[in-house]
């Protein structure tokens, strides 16, 4: 797909989930429908660029798709049960033409329900990532595999895998009702934030892969949050995506380094993005209850609106931490904490704070990370220094490890060590 | 998450007579199980890559000597009784299931097919950095 007509790739990325929802209810077979859909639009993404799009290009996917689907079940079944088999599995009342005037049934409750159902309680993170990047997304197998640095073969066992498992568990195709709904409503906005988290942090990875990524994660919540736009939640993770994603280019340097927000060139930042993020988040917090994804938007707010960092409005950041810290049970809030503390009430406190961390702390690259810059704040570099060389050791994240380095090295210079 | 689970050999472990002293089938039930145990993890996608390497006598440290023409030498190596026999590259949710799959590989049958109970390091792959929160 390298040389395409990105508006056709648009297309048929938009289409997939709608035409994979039309399959799936009409045989009740998701793994069977994804998988004819996936060969569907390889055929459309080599005929389409050729021959022209088609007048009506979901009806060309779903009559293709489910051409292929009958032709899996063929090579599956003995050919005089087939007909039987598959009728046998269309509901009485979809045997007949849908009418006229439900040609589009269903089309927005299709994609929905799709994420609902790749964001299954049954999978791993990492599957419902995938799962949900390809049937939702319309991203292939290879593009995905791309992006997670995993071979093509791994990456279409770990969906296939994924789908089995969805099936197995017997668990039908519907969007999910009542009592159901806040549990798998937070499964998909934690998959959703992984996906874009997932982009936005690889911005130094080698290709342009991971910025799609992110990009998808913010129009797959933009659809969540259009279906369902009362939710102060889905509308606190769209705008913290927002909020978070405007500050992108002027968070790496040009040789792919590290650009801490304190430093970054607020010039950069997008603000059309953060002006967006900004009225949905005031909008939703009145709305309630609050919960975790709209505290951090109105945290990202804060510091997106300063017009430097040293205009930064620590008291409310301070105070916001303190509302996460009810709503989240996240550990790393602790340090964003101490940070604000020190910025409030000077870096003593901030260290204060820390001296006694919880346990999952122990031993974390962020606890000196922040210490040292805590450290670095109160005027004692050597301390600083040593403590950013231990964050430096422990960090797993390539740029993380060169951005600490560096700080600890400069600090060392300035002491003459 | 990615990991490397670098497998260490070491001539100082007297349980682990050299690879020629092993009967035939001691090899092939030792291949056998290698190959499933790599079949498993790629059918659960977990697989990234999975190489053994050639013995130490054959490697080579290689040098950048001050921009000028790079110096090749057999050696010193680090510990020249202990070497690293092969690795496995994992993609996996935790570094629980990473040790998990260490200590499966770990147990890779040997002489008499006992386990071989290889020592296996496991590294985590550096990456990019997480989102701040």
């Amino acid at each position: 797909m390298t040389s395409f007509d990105p508006t056709v790739e648009d297309l048929l990325r938009r289409l997939a989930p709608r035409v994979v929802g039309v399959l799936t209810r009409r045989h009740g077979d998701f793994a069977a429908a994804e998988d004819a859909v996936q060969e569907a639009l390889l055929d459309a993404s080599t005929q389409w660029p050729a021959e022209g799009v088609p007048r009506n290009p979901r009806g060309w996917l779903v009559q293709v798709a489910g051409r292929r689907m009958t032709e899996q079940v063929r090579s599956e079944q003995a050919r005089r049960r087939r007909e039987e088999l598959v009728a046998g599995r269309v509901p009485a009342d979809r045997r007949s033409a849908p009418g006229a005037d439900a040609v589009d049934q269903g089309a927005h409750d299709d994609t929905l329900t799709l994420l609902f159902l790749c964001c299954h309680p049954v999978l791993s993170p990492a599957s419902a990532i995938a799962l949900t990047l390809r049937s939702v997304g319309g991203l292939t197998t290879g593009e995905i595999a791309a992006a997670f640095l995993v071979p093509e073969a791994t990456m279409g066992q770990r969906i296939s895998r994924a789908k089995q498992r969805i099936k197995g568990s017997g668990v039908p195709f519907r969007t999910p009702d009542g009592a159901e709904w806040p549990a798998r409503l937070d499964a998909v906005l934690h998959v959703l934030y992984l996906i874009f988290n997932e982009g936005y942090a690889s911005s130094t990875g080698p290709g342009l892969r991971r910025v799609e990524l992110s990009r998808e994660a913010i129009r797959l919540t933009r659809a969540v949050h259009a279906l369902l736009p009362e939710d102060a939640e889905v509308a606190g993770l769209l705008a913290l995506m927002l909020l978070t994603e405007a500050r992108g280019p002027a968070r790496t340097g040009p040789h792919g380094e590290l650009v801490p927000l304190a430093e970054q060139d607020r010039g950069r930042w997008d603000t059309a993005a953060i002006a967006e993020g900004v009225s949905l988040i005031t909008a939703a917090l009145p709305r309630g209850p609050v919960g975790p994804y709209q505290v951090q938007a109105a945290i990202a707010a804060v510091h997106d609106e300063a017009p430097t960092a040293a205009d930064t409005d620590w008291p409310q950041i301070l105070a916001l931490y303190g509302v996460l810290a009810r709503v989240s049970d996240n550990p790393l809030i602790i340090l964003n904490r101490a940070v604000a503390v020190a910025m409030v009430d000077g870096p003593a406190a901030g260290l204060a704070l820390l001296a006694d961390p919880p346990r999952v702390l122990t031993g974390h690259h962020r606890l000196y990370a922040v210490r040292a810059h805590l450290h670095e704040l109160a005027g004692d570099p050597e301390a600083a220094a040593a403590d950013y060389r231990i964050a430096a050791r422990r960090t797993a994240s390539l740029p993380e490890r060169h951005h600490l380095s560096l700080r600890a090295a400069r600090l060392a210079a300035r002491t003459g060590e | 998450m990615k990991y490397m689970l670098l497998m260490q050999f070491s001539e100082k472990n007297a349980d682990f007579p050299k690879l020629e002293e092993w009967r035939p089938e001691e090899i092939q039930a030792h291949i056998r199980f290698m190959k499933e145990t790599n079949t498993g993890l790629a059918a659960a996608g977990e697989l990234v890559d999975a190489q053994g390497l050639a013995m130490p006598e054959t490697a080579r440290i290689v040098r950048s000597h001050s921009g000028g023409a790079p110096v090749v030498t057999e050696g010193p190596f680090p510990e020249s009784k202990e070497w690293v026999a092969g690795w496995w590259i994992v993609d996996c949710d935790t570094e629980q299931r990473a040790i998990e799959i260490a200590a499966l590989v770990s147990a890779a049958p040997g002489p008499g097919g006992r386990p071989l109970d290889m020592p296996i390091e496991v590294r985590q792959i550096m990456t990019a950095p997480p989102t701040e929160l």
